[in-house]
């Protein structure tokens, strides 16, 4: 072994250094996979069921046509799907603005022994499309595509 | 680069360039952000809560981008020792605080309305509050390594490049775990945003990162002076 260069040789150590750092956030990311989400999926729900009772939150989308008023006037009933499986939510409240069928839902709850999801509050979750509201009118195919066009 | 490793070469350029990035950086972070709250569209979705976009997206990429650049100064000063590579790191702590903070605020405003809440401990959001706690403890022990003397700026240059690690986590947070912030809109030249939102936020991102790169000028020269004057002092002292 010749002498090398010291700056070389620190190099070669910082980017040894740099590489375990990295390894090591990515095992820990890893590591977390399921517990650092924020919330569970239907399809989470359905293959692996929290027991009925446990403090949860349920993320999915607000599945069209399934928001209904239940008749005292107050409740909420909802199903939220992710295309893979599909839970009937309901809630007793003031929904957010942005809770819509089609968008985005994370609900705060546990699950009751029937399979329902009680919620105790509802937190709306938008995606990353922004199209501005002079083209609300279009459908949202028509939109997507004028922003395509456009890009 | 070791061209500028004699300070009184950069000090010539960093003289005249400070003042041109942070007020073109200014005009253009005004004008953009004035175009967008003013003039540009509201969101069909969320309405008129939108136009804070355009602070709130800058900074949080200025605020991870400021920790990418103390990182790669921090790899400088450990391998090659260039005398400008700590003081640069010192000087992106600052902005870069400020600026994570601004995305914070203004993140905490923008939730509050769309999702319904002031603040959750989602992945995306409790990883950027890490990057804030970051450049704040990296201020502190900067300091502090600089009060010691002669070779203080190791620990901070370790530290700072530690740190990076927190930089993908905050970037992929979204994409990795299940979160109530939005994926990126903008990927690999792809945008799902309508160019009424895109252009602004761009001309926004641009001015911000010059006025970014003026802070960071502006506290370097600040840092050099202090260390100018302090060695003077010294030499004085050793004189007496």
């Amino acid at each position: 072994m010749s002498a090398i260069k010291a700056k070389h040789q620190r190099l070669i150590l910082a980017l040894i250094a740099l590489v375990a750092i990295l390894a090591a956030g990515a095992l820990a990311a890893w590591a977390l996979r399921s517990q650092a989400s924020y919330f569970y999926l239907p399809a989470d729900l359905a293959a692996n069921p929290p027991e009925a009772g446990r403090a949860i939150r349920l993320g999915g989308m607000v599945e069209a046509g399934s928001v209904a008023k239940a008749p005292d006037g107050v409740t909420v009933r909802f199903v939220v799907g992710d295309g893979k499986a599909r839970v009937p939510v309901s809630f007793k409240g003031i929904v957010p603005d942005l809770f819509k069928e089609g968008s985005g839902v994370v609900a705060e709850g546990r699950l009751d022994s029937e399979g329902r999801f009680v919620a105790d509050n509802l937190l709306a979750k938008h995606d990353e499309k922004y199209v501005p509201r002079e083209m609300k009118d279009m459908t949202a195919d028509q939109a997507r595509a004028a922003v395509r066009n456009t890009q | 680069m070791h061209g500028f490793a004699n300070p009184a070469r950069f000090l010539r350029l960093a003289r005249w360039l400070t003042p041109l990035l942070m007020l073109s950086g200014g005009l253009l972070a005004l004008g953009a952000m004035g175009w967008g709250v003013l003039l540009g569209p509201a969101d069909s979705l969320q309405g008129d809560t939108v136009r804070i976009l355009y602070l709130h997206v800058p900074t949080a990429w200025l605020g991870m981008g400021g920790w990418t650049a103390l990182a790669i100064s921090s790899l400088t000063e450990l391998v090659w020792r260039h005398p400008l590579a700590g003081i640069a790191a010192r000087a992106i702590a600052v902005p870069g605080a400020v600026f994570a903070a601004i995305c914070l605020a203004t993140g905490s405003i923008w939730g509050r309305p769309a999702w319904g809440t002031w603040w959750i401990w989602d992945g995306r959001l409790t990883s950027m509050l890490v990057l804030l706690f970051l450049y704040l403890a990296y201020i502190a022990l900067a300091d502090a390594a600089q009060r010691d003397g002669a070779g203080g700026s190791r620990v901070p240059a370790i530290f700072g490049l530690v740190g990076a690690i927190n930089i993908p986590i905050i970037h992929y947070s979204v994409l990795w775990w299940n979160s109530i912030h939005q994926p990126p809109s903008i990927s690999m030249g792809k945008s799902a945003m309508a160019p009424d939102f895109l252009i602004p936020l761009l001309v926004s991102t641009v001015g911000f990162s010059l006025l970014f790169g003026g802070i960071v000028l502006l506290r370097m020269r600040a840092l050099l002076a202090d260390q100018q004057a302090e060695a003077r002092l010294r030499r004085k002292a050793l004189a007496a």
